[in-house]
């Protein structure tokens, strides 16, 4: 399952834009938003996702149950 | 994070109180504005003649670097980097309140675009302009695309404004050249600990080559990152300035291995600045109680620093967006609105002209100022006094005690008025009413002084004043601050010779934590 950002906590700050091996991670209206379909969840890129490494705000890049596995885990 | 835990936890010198800090370093005075008697270069208040001529030329007109310049010349800010590669306990990054007034804050992030237009209207109305920095509000060097293009795009438009870079110096080590072919020739690092045991308690984590890493790890990877680079930009030839947060309890004696080290490996610069830390601001600091230090205390470990190096003592801690002198943020003026509506005429030879003329008001700051010195010349006296004073800059006495932002702190004995820092204020009066919670909070941040000099002050104002023991004086309104002082200084110590008055020590003074509420 990708990587979703809880909008509500996004400072807006781009570090996860800046990392991100997929360039799945955009600007929308102040906050970020991940594309599910790009996402990886950084599997064969990096140890651990990028996104959830650089944020500042705790529990903000999270995994969304709502959507299936991503293809690289599956 | 439990503080108390901090404080027992703490590895450094845990006797030791900052009394015994300042006594191991007598050695080492201070100099006052009589600039270069022991040093090639004395605090930041360093001086033509002072310091080497190509060293001269770069900071003589930066109001960071310059404590003399400060007075005279403005800075801005650009937001272009809003990305960061640590965690501080001092930084809350949701927080964003255009009443605020702390690094790390901004109002709206630019494009590098956006922020060459904004330096180019911004140079166009405020001829006094010369630095342009970048500081964040996250990393500049997080962000190094957006940092560099921003640079470039100003070194193009306008060739005259120099150009420096704030950063924690994780990733500086990556951009050394960089910075060296763009030609900013100004970079500070904000170093607060050398001992990782120490860093641990002050940053919970760092992301470095996509990992993140944390505790005493993260910190040894960022000081060992910090120290190179510093080096690194030591042997290029480019000035380097520090700051360092005094985290009472944490690092605050540490600072002074802090300062040794820095300065061994080429830092030009070190300020030492409070930490600010009020629990609306959410900073785990904020919230978990963590004081900062009082003025005596910030001031005792400044002095102590000072025999090792320069020591910056008129750092506003401005945010990253701050557009004006220290101390002032016109930053409201130059909204990317009002920006893009502008029509910039960006012309060299007005600003050269205005500079000129700003030059040669500085030169008659100095030169008042000698000639009190020399006045002094013959005094002889143990006495050494801090007084305050209410300026809008250009070295003047020339601020209403009411309208008062800040307020600027002189230490006077015989070998001089030597500028020691400012303090922020609320303006206490507001369209023309005083108003008393906000005038006990002046004199508390002025407690330790035994003056305040001032354009013009009202009668109730003057007579708590006098109740607190600071004396109120309007009678040098508008002149030169530091031959005023000193002139003030002269018949201070004749009253006291002749038993006219008991000179008396004062006590300590607070730190204005908090927002900055601007007077409309």
């Amino acid at each position: 399952m990708p990587f979703k950002i809880i909008a509500s906590q996004c400072t807006g700050c781009s570090a996860c834009e800046l990392e991100c091996p997929n360039v799945a991670i955009s600007e929308k209206g102040g906050t970020f938003v991940i594309d599910p379909k790009k996402c990886t969840e950084c599997i064969g890129h990096f140890d651990e996702p990028q996104c959830v490494a650089v944020c500042p705000v705790d529990n903000t890049c999270v995994l969304d149950p709502s959507l299936p596995r991503s293809q690289a885990r599956a | 994070m439990d503080v108390s835990e901090c404080n027992e936890a703490s590895s450094f010198g845990g006797a030791a109180d900052l009394g015994e800090v300042k006594q191991a370093h007598t050695g080492h005075k201070g100099c006052g504005t009589l600039g270069g008697r022991d040093k090639a270069s004395c605090g930041s208040q360093a001086r033509q003649g002072d310091l080497p001529p190509a060293i001269w030329e770069k900071v003589k007109s930066h109001p960071c670097y310059s404590e003399e310049a400060h007075h005279h010349y403005a800075r801005m800010h650009v937001a272009v980097a809003p990305a960061c590669n640590i965690q501080c306990n001092y930084c809350n990054r949701k927080y964003d309140c255009a009443n605020e007034s702390r690094p790390g804050v901004v109002s709206e992030k630019l494009t590098p675009e956006q922020a060459a237009k904004k330096v180019l209207a911004v140079a166009s109305t405020i001829p006094q302009m010369t630095v342009l920095g970048i500081a964040g509000p996250g990393d500049p060097l997080a962000n190094p695309k957006k940092t560099f293009k921003t640079f470039e795009l100003v070194a193009k438009a306008a060739p005259d404004i120099k150009l420096c870079l704030s950063t924690n110096g994780l990733a500086l080590p990556d951009h050394v050249d960089a910075i060296a072919r763009l030609n900013i020739d100004h970079v500070t690092i904000t170093i607060t600990m050398i001992d990782p045991e120490i860093g641990a308690k002050i940053y919970p984590w760092i992301f470095y080559g996509h990992r993140r890493y944390t505790g005493v790890k993260a910190a040894k990877i960022l000081t060992d990152r910090q120290l190179q680079g510093l080096e690194m930009l030591a042997e290029r030839g480019i000035l380097c300035k520090i700051n360092s947060v005094m985290i009472p309890g944490i690092n605050d004696q540490h600072l002074v291995d802090v300062n040794k080290a820095v300065k061994s490996r080429g830092a030009f610069l070190h300020n030492v600045m409070p930490l600010i830390s009020a629990p609306q601001h959410g900073t785990v600091f904020g919230l978990n109680g963590q004081r900062g230090p009082t003025a005596q205390e910030l001031k005792t470990l400044q002095d102590a620093c000072e025999g090792e190096m320069n020591m910056m003592r008129h750092c506003r801690q401005c945010r990253a967006d701050a557009v004006g002198l220290l101390g002032e943020d016109r930053g409201a003026e130059f909204t990317t609105e009002k920006i893009m509506a502008m029509d910039v005429n960006y012309d060299l030879e007005t600003r050269k002209a205005y500079q000129a003329k700003v030059e040669e008001e500085r030169a008659a700051t100095v030169a008042a100022k000698q000639q009190k010195l020399a006045d002094l010349a013959g005094e002889t006296s143990d006495i050494n006094l801090l007084v305050a004073v209410a300026s809008k800059g250009s070295g003047l006495i020339n601020e209403h005690f009411g309208h008062a932002k800040e307020f600027q702190v002189y230490e006077l004995s015989t070998s001089g008025a030597k500028f020691v820092g400012h303090r922020r204020a609320d303006p206490y009066c507001q369209g023309g009413y005083g108003e008393e919670g906000s005038l006990a909070t002046i004199i508390r941040m002025i407690n330790d002084c035994h003056a305040v000099f001032v354009a013009k002050i009202g009668g109730c104002p003057k007579s708590e004043l006098i109740k607190a023991g600071i004396e109120p004086l309007d009678q040098y309104a508008h002149e030169f601050i530091e031959k005023s002082a000193l002139a003030w200084f002269k018949s201070y110590l004749a009253k006291v010779q002749s038993g006219e008055i008991q000179h008396v020590e004062r006590g300590d003074a607070a730190i204005r934590q908090g927002a900055l509420i601007s007077a409309a």
